[in-house]
């Protein structure tokens, strides 16, 4: 175990230098992830400016949400990039100089690519939660850190897990299907507001299906201490995003294995 | 000690029928038509620890479906495979410690980074030591001539250069068993030679089993003392290149450089295979007319300047096999 983390490290020191090499597009690319989410939320602060409030939520309560989300997205898109581009390594066959190898493919695939100028949009998201924080007055505890991020951890665990579910349908076909994108690209300006302003059915498919919820308002109610916030509940929610994790991990063990039987 | 054991080893493929078109496309989500196709049809042979054997067969006979399925990436439909006693895909980690695997179409190199980089990954992710590697990595480096290349991203090797390199990165955690898919194809001579060379030194010096397939059959003659032909699923001869060549065909080929390129040549016993200019060859079988009888024959009859005796090329041998078995 400890010598795949040893490995994982090597693999993402190559990726660094190996970005670096073209340092120039390097800082551009992250200025331009830096931007476009900048302008994203203004178009939210836009809307709160005309209309005050959602429901009876705050610009500054959306930022909370908005920056754990987008955080989970943007580390998700920073260290699971290899999964987003599985379907080529299926096309072109080197996935089988993968099995040739004795480590996990999980671990090959995820160090295969690590997205250094995401971290533009998680420079770009952490001073838009600790603003929000500060505006909205919430009492820090060592707790309430911790379950912010748990938020964005489980958050991250839930996206690694859709990216992984999508890598895994190459595995049984070879058109790219795009439901996936749905859920992660979706789910991201979903969950960028609190899901109870949302119907009943959606909000039931976010809690239980693709446990968005994980990342939204079961922690985020409690940090902001909303009325009808249950700790317990808001404490065990990032279990979620690792539970779902779990199962895209046993989709993608089956899809190895079927992938093994029919060769292609 | 037999390396690898395969018995009756059978594929089948189920390969999707897609029709063409927009409409065929929705239809093919509906309803799918399958073809079956029988990649391995009954492959049965035996490797001893340090045997040198190529694998030789057209393309889509099955070569790559049995080596896939030794260097358990495939997982065959029935029979039996072992290789050092386990069974490729239910151990795949363990197995695959056990394997060098080169694929000359493609490298395991990382494309953008100093070769010696991709070679200290290889290392980490095959759990080499430290004391290990740098013994390889000095024997590889000299064996090869990797001196300059090892700083050199692999995007600027030349294929020759990636070739050794590749040769090198799959052999760092020193595995008994070597797979080789068409490590020579599209190399020039000298790249070629050294290849082989290499490949020679590892299977008599340091007793490393080796399966090589390729199209080139000068790799086959420089190396292999074993060859097994695979063809339509099935093998189709397995021995020594002279049992194989006993087996198709006895004959003997005679070059003849006539004095005069006009001059019109005939024998009984020989039949002329092809002429250009001066250069005729003749193809006889020495069962039926003894070679010096031949020749003093041709010799007493016709003006020769120089002549020489050969056996069929194996491209000759191989492409007949064929023939025979589609027939």
């Amino acid at each position: 175990m400890n010598d795949s983390w040893k490995l994982y490290l090597h693999y993402l020191g190559i990726s660094i230098r190996a970005q670096m090499q073209y340092r120039a597009s390097f800082v551009m690319m992250t200025i331009g992830f830096f931007f476009t989410t900048v302008i994203e939320f203004l178009g939210i602060w836009a809307m709160f400016a005309r209309f005050g409030s959602l429901q009876g939520w705050s610009l500054a309560e959306i930022a909370l949400f908005y920056s754990v989300i987008n955080m989970a997205f943007a580390l998700t898109e920073m260290f699971a990039r290899g999964l987003d581009t599985f379907p080529n390594l299926v096309k072109s066959g080197d996935f089988d100089r993968l099995l040739l190898r004795p480590r996990s493919t999980l671990l090959q695939v995820l160090g295969s690519e690590v997205s250094l100028m995401r971290l533009g949009r998680i420079l770009q998201a952490l001073p838009i939660m600790l603003w929000g924080a500060h505006t909205v007055g919430v009492v820090w505890s060592p707790g309430k850190a911790l379950l912010l991020i748990g938020a964005t951890a489980g958050g991250t665990c839930l996206f690694v897990g859709l990216f992984l579910l999508q890598a895994s349908m190459s595995f049984w076909t070879i058109e790219s299907l795009e439901i996936a994108n749905i859920l992660t690209h979706g789910g991201t300006q979903t969950a960028q507001y609190p899901l109870d302003i949302y119907r009943p059915w959606f909000r039931i498919f976010f809690t239980f299906v693709v446990p968005l919820a994980c990342a939204n308002i079961l922690p985020l109610n409690v940090i902001l201490q909303r009325p009808g916030a249950t700790p317990l509940l808001g404490a065990l929610s990032p279990c979620l995003g690792l539970l779902f994790l779990g199962v895209a991990m046993l989709a993608w063990g089956q899809g190895v294995r079927r992938y093994c039987s029919t060769g292609s | 000690m037999a390396h690898i054991v395969v018995e009756n080893l059978v594929k089948t493929f189920e390969v999707a029928e897609r029709q063409a078109g927009m409409w065929g496309a929705v239809r093919g989500l509906v309803k799918r038509t399958h073809r079956t196709v029988q990649a391995l049809d009954g492959v049965s042979f035996e490797l001893q620890a340090g045997e040198l054997v190529g694998y030789i067969g057209p393309n889509g006979a099955g070569k790559s479906t049995t080596v896939k399925t030794l260097a358990g990436i495939l997982v065959p439909t029935s029979g039996r495979c072992e290789v050092l006693g386990r069974v490729p895909w239910k151990e795949r980690t363990a197995h695959v410690k056990q394997l060098g695997v080169v694929f000359g179409q493609r490298t395991q190199l990382w494309w953008d980074l100093p070769v010696v980089e991709s070679l200290e990954l290889l290392r980490d992710i095959y759990g080499v030591t430290a004391v290990r590697y740098k013994a390889m990595l000095a024997e590889l480096t000299e064996r090869l001539s990797l001196g300059d290349l090892l700083d050199t991203p692999v995007r600027q090797l030349s294929l020759g250069q990636r070739m050794r390199c590749d040769l090198a990165a799959s052999l760092l955690h020193e595995p008994p068993i070597l797979f080789l898919d068409e490590p020579t194809i599209g190399l020039d001579a000298v790249s070629k030679l050294a290849v082989r060379e290499f490949v020679q030194h590892l299977n008599r010096e340091r007793g490393v089993t080796v399966i090589l397939t390729t199209h080139d059959m000068d790799d086959i003659e420089a190396l292999c003392t074993r060859v097994i032909v695979i063809g339509g699923g099935r093998i189709l001869s397995d021995g020594t290149l002279d049992a194989l060549r006993d087996r198709v065909t006895r004959e003997h080929w005679l070059i003849l450089d006539l004095e005069d390129e006009t001059l019109e040549l005939e024998d009984p016993d020989a039949e002329i295979l092809r002429r250009d200019g001066r250069r005729v060859t003749l193809r006889f079988d020495p069962a039926r007319v003894p070679t010096a009888l031949l020749i003093s024959r041709l010799t007493a009859r016709y003006p020769v300047r120089d002549l020489f005796v050969q056996n069929p090329p194996i491209e000759e041998i191989i492409a007949r096999l064929y023939r025979e078995q589609a027939a």
